[in-house]
């Protein structure tokens, strides 16, 4: 009896020694909890998924996917999704030098493709409802702009966070914290073009093909 | 300093692996669509899922960088069972609600054929 509760704190002693310091065991955590956070969104955007693989094909009377949607500003939408995957890819591999001026400038092009995406797709959906293709119109329409909606708010709220993140940069330069928010917001925003390949598989291509 | 802890960041040549990769997945399966290149709309589809699978598991490799190392299996695990509720969800929807359709909603023919009934 008295050996183990002698061993026991022996133990957790030796674990909490290693040698990791002290930064880098939160550092895990909060990559960790962005990462779990990541994952609660993915069932998100996978139930919005299911709803529209559902719904998708009652049209109500109404509008078809083959009579609403414009494959190729679809493509250039994708484009600069994936243009601005790139480019926060080449803003990470800045900051790995320490290099803030070119981190900020690739971050700046980032942010710039990610407005013309949201342009673009904001423009989708006023050319919609101009001609009445409204999520009240039928069910396809109401999945439709509640799951390319969803996505297009994720990327307007990662815009902002970018902006906001620009500022913190701008202030502080790159500290260890701004490091690790630069990594999490990484993460966020190949997370986004990763649910659009899910967006334009499923909802447009398909849409305009079946 | 604490490059280590941040996981793994890729270099610039697994970037551009990745993008690469990227748009050839992107380009073929709009082409498909737009250049009307397949006669058969059923494995159009299959090739654009396929296709689509394929880039997802790019993105997840080059540019979200996880591993299945030891060190950031937390990554993995999380992103396993994430995945694991994803087919389950996605999977059992379809299928419950596809079959609920066959059965509840008489297609045009079946109506005609209970109408013809003696």
């Amino acid at each position: 009896m008295s050996d183990t509760t002698i061993e026991t704190p022996k133990e957790f002693y030796v674990i909490e020694d290693s040698h990791h310091d002290h930064a880098e065991h939160h550092e895990t955590g909060t990559m960790l909890g962005f990462w779990i956070y990541l994952m609660s969104d993915c069932l998100i955007f996978g139930i919005l998924f299911a709803t529209y693989a559902v719904l998708g094909q009652n049209y109500a009377a109404g509008p078809a996917p083959v009579d609403l949607f414009e494959v190729d500003m679809i493509l250039v939408a994708t484009f600069m999704l994936l243009f601005s995957s790139i480019t926060y890819g080449f803003a990470v591999l800045r900051m790995d030098v320490n290099d803030l001026r070119g981190t900020v400038l690739w971050l700046i092009v980032t942010g710039l493709f990610g407005a013309a995406f949201l342009f673009l797709e904001l423009k989708e959906f006023i050319h919609l409802w101009h001609i009445g293709a409204t999520p009240m119109a039928s069910a396809f329409l109401s999945s439709f702009f509640f799951l390319v909606g969803t996505h297009g708010l994720h990327v307007l709220g990662g815009s902002i966070w970018l902006v906001v993140l620009l500022t913190q940069l701008g202030l502080h330069g790159l500290t260890h914290e701004n490091k690790r928010r630069v990594m999490c917001l990484s993460l966020f925003w190949h997370f986004l073009d990763l649910i659009w390949i899910g967006v334009f598989s499923l909802v447009y291509l398909t849409g305009v093909l079946l | 300093m604490s490059d280590h802890a941040q996981g793994g960041h890729g270099t610039f040549k697994s970037y551009m692996i990745g993008f690469l990769l990227s748009v050839v997945l992107t380009l073929i399966p709009f082409w498909i669509v737009l250049g009307d290149v397949m006669d058969s709309t059923g494995w159009a589809v299959a090739i654009i899922f396929t296709l689509g699978a394929m880039q997802m598991l790019v993105h997840i490799h080059y540019f979200l960088h996880v591993s299945l190392k030891v060190e950031a299996g937390w990554q993995a695990m999380s992103m396993g069972l994430t995945v694991l509720l994803l087919v389950i969800v996605m999977a059992g929807s379809i299928w419950v609600m596809f079959n609920l359709d066959e059965n509840m909603m008489p297609a045009h023919e079946q109506i005609e054929r209970v109408r013809n009934l003696p």
